[in-house]
């Protein structure tokens, strides 16, 4: 008798220390890979390391040069064209695609892998095409002119003023599809007895898709937003393979800014300032919203 | 498995067949040649380290000139596996060596006579502190321009000897309706260009003290204003499309008869090669106007890390390969450089092989052979891409040439 | 799962349907352009892509530079083409597409259903984590791999790539089981069934669509990877992109465009079949899961 208490005592012990003993080799993972990881780069950026991390403590003075570099605040103001213009390009792009080819389209099953496909491929893959279909001389503009369209231009790689669009223009070549299929999942879960009771009502297609639907996609708009956040922050191929940064620097982000002062400037504590100022910015976008989401549903 | 056991024999049968090495040991080399002639050149190094009993490990990472394999050997040394031999440009090696990684060369130097035959300038960044710590493979050198000769003959225009002519020609060449200046606008490409400039613009003093020394009144001189200056010339005469142009796409339009002339470095006499032309018939190769007699050099080499005693053997083994005047005849023959040593017969290189090796010498002699900005041979990387920034920014029309010159005495003392 | 794949009933006119297929078609070939142009030039000779129209056919069709690509480019010293670093890259990337997938699992199953005080603070670093830009993380971990002899391994790149893509398995799995019914888990622990035999028993037979959608996520991304192929691998590890990149961007040699394209197609190909075969339950996948938020 007693053994058996003792023995059902053991299990449920262990069944209550079991969830707890699943999760903690992710959790040592992350403790050690992330938050250790971002506190030694926090603590490097208040260090004279150059080429290899080195412990003399130099205060703010990386944090002061960073400031002072005019190519910071150019990486940091194409970083917030580039994510504004991207996020709601794609996230406008693919709520139009998966609205329409939610209505019963014949082809979906060809259409849907044409628009996923890019995601699967790395901008080390793509990015010699891209760059030579904008590039002017050989590229759209070119093929354009030899069809006889001889007025079209299409130039903005070359140019700094507007080369940064061309950016995002393959971003969203690349991501756009897979917001679409985010959106068609998300379509296609609505309940349709609520449709069908407004369009009883005489209610349009628009007025249904602005009034019901739409609404009730907020939480793919979320996880939209939170993929596209963090793969417009991450873009660094994507830069490499177009433009370099150029012309000039003028397509520098701070992900491209972070690993040319790291790595080939042999300025690893102004790298570091970098990455604390960008982990700052996006705790500060991220925290509130995962405080809103997360508390919602307990 | 079964590779390994192969492999378990075939180093236990060497080891069988050589009694009189004690060990055959591998080097591990790290390296951005990774494709095509350039590779394949490298590959005679391998089989020459062969026939010593020595295996090769390739570790190849292209990219941005070394760009990536730099990143990728501050991560190989951090984790405490440091490959035995790296690539590696001009102060890279200096830093390295400072940093107590890299291994001593000098008993091998000292048995080959290296201090010799090497160019002294060559030297600066081959030894530090008095030891040898890497062995120079060639000497590129940047202030070069490249000519399609029947455009030029075409239009009647002779080799320039001037600046003043050089931009008559291409004034010549633009109104014909040809590129003048075949150009990729990528900012080391500006910076190839700018050491050419500079020196013809400021002469060589004026080049040391801004350039190798960092002095504040060369920097802010009227000579950098000059040079900026004509950096705007020469960008009159590119083309619209230049910006993100590969070199070798740019070198093409000069082989194709596109535009006239190209400031490059001597990599490109591969790509002319490559094309079936030929140095002084299709084409010609001569020093940027007014920068003729100086050679402004960069250098690849192949540090040896330091990786225990039992490599050090491996390691003068391939350094001696390196060094030898077999092998740096037959690298440079392929990669349009010159031997890093200046005794090397010039018998199998084309006419411009010949000139590059004639002006290296008569430079290493005469003190006028200096080491190029652009390509991390006159500064730290820090101070180097703080010059490409404002050189491009200048390139690309964000400053006029005093502000340039403002811009880059500033950021100069913010890499500093 | 509990909600299955409903067609709209929304109906449309003709007019609006000729417009409709008029924007898909648009798009797809605006998606697919810069492919169609990968695998024109792919098939042409060096001399018609520098001489000529990226767009035209070839002039001679050739196989040459796909044959070139796989077997006998020369990638580092060695004539070897991409295929031996295929291998690599397969024998880095199902490890850790298994391993991350299956602790996101874990993880997920125990968020839902096995409630804490702080699971949700858990949930939080997990997520954040995934905002971590991988620049910074290089030099420690290397460090860290130096220090558990798992520097230029295959190994190594697992437990990178596993570290690095935990938190979005978990985000997916959370998400997914967050709707599945709870009753079901508590019936089955009343009947006696322990925390795995619930899991493998009742969970992950109805896991399929989201077990698709971490593992083309995971996938993808680690197929992908340059930075940490290139700092963390040696010869016997180094994956295909880093091949990849070698054999594109070589600074100083002459640059075979027909043969770089081939490489790359080549070196997509594992994803792009990936995708279109699973892509049909990436769609329930998502729907099921994440982006019930």
């Amino acid at each position: 008798m007693a053994t058996t208490l003792a023995r059902a005592d053991y299990r449920t012990r262990l069944q209550t220390i079991l969830p707890k003993l699943v999760l903690s080799p992710s959790l040592a993972l992350i403790l050690l890979f992330v938050y250790g990881f971002i506190l030694f780069t926090i603590y490097l950026s208040f260090t004279d390391s150059r080429m290899l991390p080195s412990f003399g403590w130099v205060g703010f003075e990386n944090y002061d040069k960073l400031f002072r570099l005019r190519h910071w605040s150019v990486a940091v103001s194409n970083l917030a064209i580039f994510s504004t213009l991207y996020i709601s390009i794609c996230i406008v792009i693919g709520l139009a695609l998966a609205i329409f080819l939610d209505q019963k389209i014949r082809g979906e099953g060809v259409l849907r892998p044409i628009y996923l496909y890019p995601m699967a491929l790395s901008f080390i893959v793509t990015g010699t095409a891209w760059k030579w279909l904008l590039d002017p001389g050989i590229g759209l503009e070119n093929t354009m002119h030899l069809w006889g369209w001889d007025s079209f231009t299409f130039n903005w790689i070359k140019d700094r003023n507007n080369a940064i669009y061309t950016i995002v223009l393959a971003a969203v070549w690349q991501t756009s599809g897979f917001v679409m299929a985010m959106f068609l999942a998300g379509l296609r879960g609505i309940d349709n007895e609520m449709l069908k009771a407004a369009q009883i009502d005489g209610a349009s297609n628009f007025q249904l898709y602005r009034r019901i639907i739409i609404p009730q996609l907020r939480p793919a708009f979320l996880s939209a937003f939170v993929i596209l956040a963090h793969l417009s922050i991450k873009s660094y191929d994507l830069i490499i393979a177009l433009t370099g940064g150029g012309p000039g620097r003028a397509t520098e982000v701070p992900a491209t800014f972070m690993y040319s002062y790291t790595f080939t400037r042999n300025q690893m504590g102004i790298g570091a300032s970098s990455a604390v100022i960008m982990l700052m910015t996006i705790a500060a976008i991220m925290i509130p919203y995962l405080y809103a989401e997360l508390r919602e549903k307990d | 498995m079964n590779k390994f056991i192969k492999l378990s024999l075939l180093t236990a049968a060497t080891v069988v067949g050589s009694n009189s090495m004690a060990s055959a040991g591998d080097v591990e080399v790290l390296h951005w040649w990774t494709s095509g002639g350039e590779a394949a050149a490298l590959k005679v190094l391998k089989e020459d380290l062969k026939t010593k009993g020595i295996g090769w490990k390739d570790m190849p990472v292209a990219g941005g000139g070394g760009e990536n394999a730099k990143t990728v050997l501050s991560a190989r040394v951090t984790a405490g596996n440091p490959p035995t031999a790296v690539q590696m440009l001009g102060f890279d090696i200096l830093d390295w060596a400072e940093q107590g990684e890299l291994a001593n060369l000098n008993a091998v130097a000292a048995k080959e006579g290296w201090d010799k035959v090497v160019p002294e300038a060559l030297q600066k960044f081959a030894k530090h502190d008095g030891k040898w710590i890497s062995a120079p493979v060639n000497v590129h050198s940047t202030n070069w321009v490249w000519a399609n000769k029947k455009v030029l003959d075409n239009l009647g225009i002779a080799q320039p000897k001037t600046w003043d002519e050089f931009v008559a020609a291409m004034k010549k060449v633009k109104a014909s309706g040809l590129v003048a200046l075949a150009h990729g606008g990528q900012p080391w490409q500006e910076a190839t260009m700018f050491d050419g400039v500079a020196m013809s613009a400021g002469g060589s003093d004026f080049y040391k003290s801004a350039f190798i020394d960092l002095d504040t009144k060369a920097l802010t001189s009227a000579a950098m204003k000059e040079t900026f200056e004509r950096m705007a010339v020469l960008r009159s005469y590119v083309d619209d499309n230049f910006s993100g142009r590969d070199w070798n796409l740019a070198s093409a339009m000069v082989i194709n008869g596109k535009a006239a002339f190209q400031i490059m470095g001597d990599w490109a006499k591969g790509e002319f090669l490559n094309a079936g032309k030929v140095p002084g018939k299709d084409f010609l190769c001569f020093r940027v106007p007014g920068s003729a007699g100086t050679v402004l050099f960069n250098s690849d080499q192949f540090a040896m890390f330091n990786v225990g005693a039992s490599a050090a053997k491996d390691q003068a083994e391939l350094a001696s390969s390196i060094m030898s005047p077999a092998f740096q005849s037959a690298f440079n023959v392929v990669k349009g450089s010159v031997p890093a040593r200046t005794d090397v017969p010039n018998t199998d290189f084309d006419d411009c092989g010949k000139k590059g090796m004639a002006q290296l010498a008569a430079a290493n002699k005469s003190g006028m052979l200096f080491g190029s900005m652009a390509h991390g041979h006159a500064n730290r990387a820090s101070v180097k891409n703080a010059m490409y920034d404002v050189i491009t920014a200048h390139f690309n029309g964000e400053y006029d040439a005093a502000t340039a010159v403002d811009e880059l005495a500033d950021a100069v003392s913010i890499a500093k | 799962m509990a909600v299955a794949s409903v067609e709209t009933s929304i109906r449309t006119g003709s007019m609006t349907r000729v417009f409709l297929y008029l924007v898909l078609i648009l798009f797809s070939l605006f998606y697919l352009l810069p492919f169609v142009v990968m695998v024109l030039n792919s098939l042409k000779p060096l001399s018609e892509i520098t001489g000529g129209n990226m767009m035209a056919l070839p002039e001679v069709w050739t196989v040459e530079p796909w044959i070139s690509a796989w077997a006998t480019a020369q990638i580092g010293i060695e004539p070897t083409g991409l295929s031996p670093y295929f291998w690599n890259s397969i024998k880095m990337v199902v490890p850790a597409v298994a391993i991350s997938t299956m602790l996101g699992a874990l993880n997920g199953y125990v968020l839902t259903k096995w409630r804490f005080r702080g699971d949700t603070i858990f949930f939080g670093l997990m997520l954040f984590a995934c905002f971590i830009p991988f620049q910074i993380v290089l030099i420690p971990m290397a460090r860290v791999l130096g220090l558990t002899g798992l520097a230029g391994s295959t190994p190594g790149l697992v437990l990178v790539h596993v570290v690095y893509g935990l938190g979005f398995t978990t985000l997916y799995f959370r998400n997914y089981y967050m709707a599945f019914p709870t009753e079901l888990v508590r019936a089955a622990q009343i009947d006696g069934a322990g925390f795995f035999n619930i899991f493998w028993r009742i969970l992950l037979p109805s896991s399929g669509p989201i077990i698709v959608v971490s593992v083309i996520w995971q996938f993808t991304n680690i197929w992908n990877d340059f930075l940490f192929g290139a700092s963390f691998a040696d010869l016997d590890s180094q994956p295909m992109t880093v091949a990849l990149n070698n054999l594109v961007s070589s600074s100083t040699g002459v640059k075979e465009y027909n043969v770089h394209f081939a490489g790359a197609i080549i070196a997509a190909l594992p994803t792009l079949v990936v995708y279109i075969v699973a892509g049909r339950y990436f769609v329930r996948g998502l729907m099921a899961g994440s982006v019930k938020g």
